[in-house]
């Protein structure tokens, strides 16, 4: 648990950041140059803010009001960076380490753990130098977390990886968000990894922090459109693996009661997962349709209409008690009629879950009677 | 006696050199360092003059900096009186005068690649330090400066070279004495105004060259085995 409110400045640019994070991944999503990483040095310690409070677990790291502002090697904030960082002349080994016999930082993970948790183990007497992008970035990890933190901050940890290295990783967050037990906050600009490991999303625009809440939540809300980016414009849909069809090579996600097939899953059955569904990827019936190769149509319910002055609009509609984005032309939403409260069926092309999402085929937090968070 | 031995006198001028050598650069590389450092990563008032200071003596004419040296460390010097009389130290017309004027003629000589060195790391290696929670000295002991070794080895070595072949300020300092002050390039000197002295001059050359070269092989074999222990990669 940790809580943010500060207002600071680097130069002319100014910052202001009011939200709190539970435990797992609370994101910071925002273009470049939205001050994200501006916000997260001043958490970390590196830049200081000109007033706010900032407390991690209860305990106050910065108060302008009280005078208190902890130094950056005192505040236990974990930090992996875009570039890793790692130590050149030191072995992946002492870099793990370095916590401990630099920082006097003891923590109750040992080194085999973290070592276990991340696949790291063959690296272990190697140097910096000879890794590859996406190992460097497994082993900052792994030091981060050796360092005994009460918070982990992960500035873009996987924007400087290739496509196919940010897959090699992205399984170790998933790892590492339900195993790490201390609250991440995620800082990125790609709006995939967001939806894929988030709980909690926090909208950065031009300095300011314009929304926090449940990842679902944020990315279902319409106005929000400029900060997010159109053409990212989407919801989640959280469901359970139903049935699997080796045949066809599609897996059914049970989503409240409805079905969405998605092709070339690699979920077992039974497993709780997320799909983010893009709201240029949905279409709009307002009667089942038959003898369509879209086999996925949600029925739901509009709830809000975007009133805008382009081509395009909006649609947002419920689907059991999730939410899902259409994006349309103007012109057919006003043909078929469309008005909040009207029923209609949504489409989806089960490609474009496939193709776009990159199949999160990922252990999804469900939160259980105890506030805890649990892998199904 | 064969063609290379050596007398005793230019033996005693090598040993001396050496000597000299090595105890200017046991004093002068720790103070570059730390002026470097300075230099490299803070922004202060006065740190074009400081930086101007530390390169007087690349830009004067030696023998200027030797006279300016005997103003101040001589015997009546404001210095050399004060260090005479608290400590006991003498620098004049004595080989640890010799030691000092090399150390000044080889200071901005290793300033200038260790500040580079310096300028080189990347002060984010650091931030991650303390986020890890180093303390600052620590992170400069066990990050900073080993990533600094090799331009500090450059800087060594060029100070060395300058401190062994210091000719002009040593002389106008403290003087020509036979085994206390008159190194090499003093007793290459004297041979040169001596008549018959030839043999001698080539021989104490020879040495000197010997020596330069020796001095560059030991430093490059070190240097390649530094860098592979920095892995010669990007961060």
């Amino acid at each position: 648990m940790f809580k943010v409110d500060l207002k600071g400045h680097v130069g002319s640019f100014r910052v202001e950041a009011a939200f709190q994070g539970t435990s797992g991944v609370t994101s910071l999503f925002g273009q470049s140059g939205a001050g994200k990483s501006t916000i997260t040095n001043m958490i970390a310690g590196i830049l200081r803010p000109d007033s706010g409070r900032i407390t991690v677990n209860g305990e106050v790291l910065f108060d302008s009001e009280r005078g208190i502002d902890v130094p950056a090697r005192a505040r236990r904030v974990g930090q992996v960076f875009q570039d890793a960082r790692l130590f050149p002349h030191l072995s992946v080994r002492s870099n793990l380490t370095f916590a401990r016999w630099a920082g006097r930082r003891h923590d109750t993970r040992s080194l085999e753990e973290v070592v276990d948790l991340l696949g790291i183990g063959h690296l272990l007497d190697r140097k910096p130098g000879g890794l590859s992008g996406g190992e460097r970035q497994r082993v900052a990890i792994g030091r981060a977390l050796l360092s005994a933190p009460r918070l982990l901050l992960m500035d873009e940890p996987l924007a400087s990886l290739d496509q196919g290295r940010k897959a090699d990783i992205l399984p170790y967050l998933d790892r590492l968000r339900s195993e790490a037990g201390i609250p991440i906050l995620y800082v990125s600009h790609a709006m995939e990894e967001v939806a894929r490991l988030s709980q909690t999303l926090v909208i950065v625009s031009e300095g300011k922090t314009i929304a926090s809440g449940p990842v679902a939540e944020i990315l279902s809300r319409v106005d929000l459109g400029r900060a997010t980016g159109r053409h990212e414009a989407s919801a989640l849909l959280e469901g359970v693996v139903s049935r699997i069809d080796p045949e066809w090579g599609l897996s059914s996600v049970d989503i409240g009661g409805q079905v969405v097939q998605v092709p070339g899953l690699d979920a077992p059955l039974g497993e709780a997962i997320r799909l983010r569904i893009l709201a240029r990827d949905v279409a709009v019936a307002t009667s089942e349709p038959k003898d369509l190769s879209i086999r996925n149509a949600l029925a739901g319910t509009i709830t809000s209409i975007t009133d805008e002055s382009g081509p395009y609009t909006e649609i947002l509609c419920r689907v059991g008690d999730q939410a899902l984005r259409a994006r349309v032309t103007r012109a057919s939403a006003s043909g078929l009629g469309l008005a909040p409260g009207k029923s209609v069926f949504l489409l989806i092309k089960s490609v474009a879950i496939a193709r776009r999402q990159r199949a999160p085929a990922l252990g999804a937090e469900l939160t259980d009677a105890t506030g805890q968070q649990t892998l199904v | 006696m064969g063609f290379f031995e050596l007398q005793p006198e230019e033996w005693q001028a090598l040993v001396l050199t050496l000597q000299v050598a090595a105890t200017a650069l046991c004093f002068a590389v720790p103070l570059a360092v730390a002026v470097a450092y300075v230099l490299a990563r803070y922004r202060f008032p006065g740190h074009g003059i400081v930086n101007a200071l530390v390169h007087m003596p690349l830009v004067l004419p030696p023998v200027v900096t030797g006279y300016l040296l005997l103003l101040l460390f001589g015997r009546n010097g404001p210095v050399g009186r004060f260090l005479a009389e608290t400590f006991g130290i003498v620098f004049a017309f004595n080989w640890t005068g010799a030691a000092l004027a090399a150390g000044v003629m080889a200071f901005p000589l290793i300033v200038r690649p260790v500040r580079l060195a310096f300028e080189a790391v990347d002060p984010k290696l650091e931030e991650a330090a303390a986020s890890l929670g180093a303390h600052r000295i620590v992170t400069f002991a066990v990050v900073t400066l080993p990533l600094t070794l090799p331009g500090i080895l450059g800087g060594a070595i060029l100070g060395f070279a300058k401190a062994m072949g210091e000719f002009g300020a040593t002389i106008t300092f403290v003087s020509n004495i036979p085994g206390e002050t008159r190194t090499l390039a003093l007793a290459l000197y004297t041979a040169t105004q001596t008549p018959s002295g030839d043999l001698a001059a080539f021989r104490l050359t020879l040495i000197a060259a010997v020596v330069a070269f020796g001095a560059l092989i030991v430093s490059e074999i070190w240097a390649r085995r530094l860098r592979r222990r920095i892995g010669g990669a990007d961060v």
